[in-house]
């Protein structure tokens, strides 16, 4: 066997900290008093069954949905109290984002979806295509750039989707089931090369996931059930 | 599964004589395989002499006495300890996990506790796993294939228990 992963330095200040958040939709509670820190270079998996509230814990984190209340800020900013243009810029600038069936622009081609993001934040064409083709050529699809994603398969779809993330050189990538939708082989590789690219960076990964496997990947993980988090040290307020 | 521990949690319930304790361990545990009565006898006295039990009554009726056994305080903290420490995760899960969840719903202890420590064992090993074939070759990615998809499915099994503790927790009290 191995010896222990290279995890990330707990003495580090946390990129994201929640504390106490609280979530209901109508008569639902989704998340019931959650705190967690996620630190710089840290691959975090959020486990939990359907229903638990472990998306809408992402959700919140990442900024698209507003807690009800508790406190949760993005280094030093409030995202409790930010206006939802600065939610969106920072969502933009310091967050990338993988979900289950990549969510490609259809009508662009896969180096237009990869450079997208930074076409957005205002890069020139050239510049934001030379960068987009530099992560295809990492995540090994360049030879998709040109097809739509209509036309290429679901695991190199999920791979332009991460290089699509990662495109921004995102302080957080938050990942939602980024394997739900693919075999084994292409789940695992996927998983493999988007552990890798984070590895040589600082980025952190907020990884929601049920599937163990896919946990395996990440440096530890919370489980929510109910709206709360559980440790191995019990139940955790 | 650890015979002595399981019979020294349930005599935590309360003092029992050598053969409602055999009783009350086929009707919970040994549905497949019940206990003789020898194997009993054998770890009470055992149990006996490491200051676990101690001896609560005698009985002396037409027949051989009969003693009904108490657990000691250090029995308890023995208990306790057992089922807080994780199992070491395995290919394939024994009937330790499940005995474990049985005796902290029937000994009134968190019995979801017991899953998440399991849980957390088995990931870490998981993560070990997944490392090394990350890094190894194709055989060796293949073997380690094999461990992480039995230690998937315990920790499935664990999900799905977790879910259900309330009504396990109805039939085993009942």
């Amino acid at each position: 066997m191995t010896g222990e992963a290279p995890r990330p330095s707990t003495g580090q200040a946390p990129l994201l900290s929640a504390r106490d958040l609280r979530k209901t939709y109508g008569p639902t509670t989704a998340l019931d008093g959650v705190s967690l820190d996620v630190r710089p270079g840290e691959i975090v998996a959020v486990m939990g069954p359907s229903g638990s509230g472990k998306s809408t814990l992402m959700h919140c984190l990442a900024g698209i949905v507003r807690p009800d209340s508790g406190e949760l800020r993005y280094r030093d900013r409030d995202l409790i109290t930010a206006s939802d243009a600065e939610r969106s810029a920072l969502r933009r600038s310091e967050f990338g984002f993988v979900f289950q069936f990549g969510q490609l622009v259809p009508e662009l081609t896969c180096l237009e979806n990869v450079a997208l993001p930074l076409r957005m934040e205002g890069v020139r064409r050239k510049e934001a295509e030379r960068r987009a083709a530099h992560w295809l050529d990492r995540l090994d699809v360049s030879d998709v750039a040109g097809q739509r994603p209509g036309q290429v398969s679901g695991g190199q779809g999920q791979r332009v989707a991460v290089a699509r993330a990662l495109v921004t050189d995102p302080a957080v990538v938050f990942a939602d089931e980024p394997t739900g939708a693919l075999d084994s082989l292409n789940g695992e590789l996927v998983m493999r090369l988007l552990t890798e690219c984070v590895e040589q960076s600082e980025t952190a990964v907020v990884l929601v996931t049920h599937e163990p496997s896919v946990a395996a990947y990440s440096h530890r993980e919370v489980v929510v059930r109910d709206g709360r988090i559980r440790t191995s040290a019990g139940l955790s307020r | 599964m650890s015979v002595s521990h399981t019979l020294l949690a349930l005599l935590e319930r309360g003092p029992r004589h050598g053969y409602d304790l055999k009783q009350e361990f086929d009707a919970q545990f040994g549905q497949d395989r019940p206990l003789h009565y020898g194997q009993v006898y054998a770890t009470l006295a055992r149990l006996l002499k490491n200051g676990l039990v101690e001896v609560d009554a005698v009985e002396h009726g037409g027949g051989p006495e009969r003693k009904r056994y108490a657990i000691t305080a250090a029995g308890v903290s023995d208990v306790e300890g057992w089922l807080s420490r994780p199992e070491r995760p395995d290919l394939y899960l024994n009937s330790t996990l499940y005995t474990k969840v049985v005796l902290a719903l029937l000994t009134g202890r968190d019995a979801a506790t017991i899953l998440d420590v399991q849980r957390a064992a088995h990931l870490d090993l998981m993560r070990e796993l997944t490392r090394r074939k990350t890094r190894g070759d194709l055989a060796d990615a293949l073997i380690c294939d094999h461990a992480i998809f039995h230690l998937e499915a315990d920790l499935r099994w664990l999900e799905l228990t977790g879910s259900r503790l309330d009504r396990l927790a109805d039939e085993v009290r009942r």
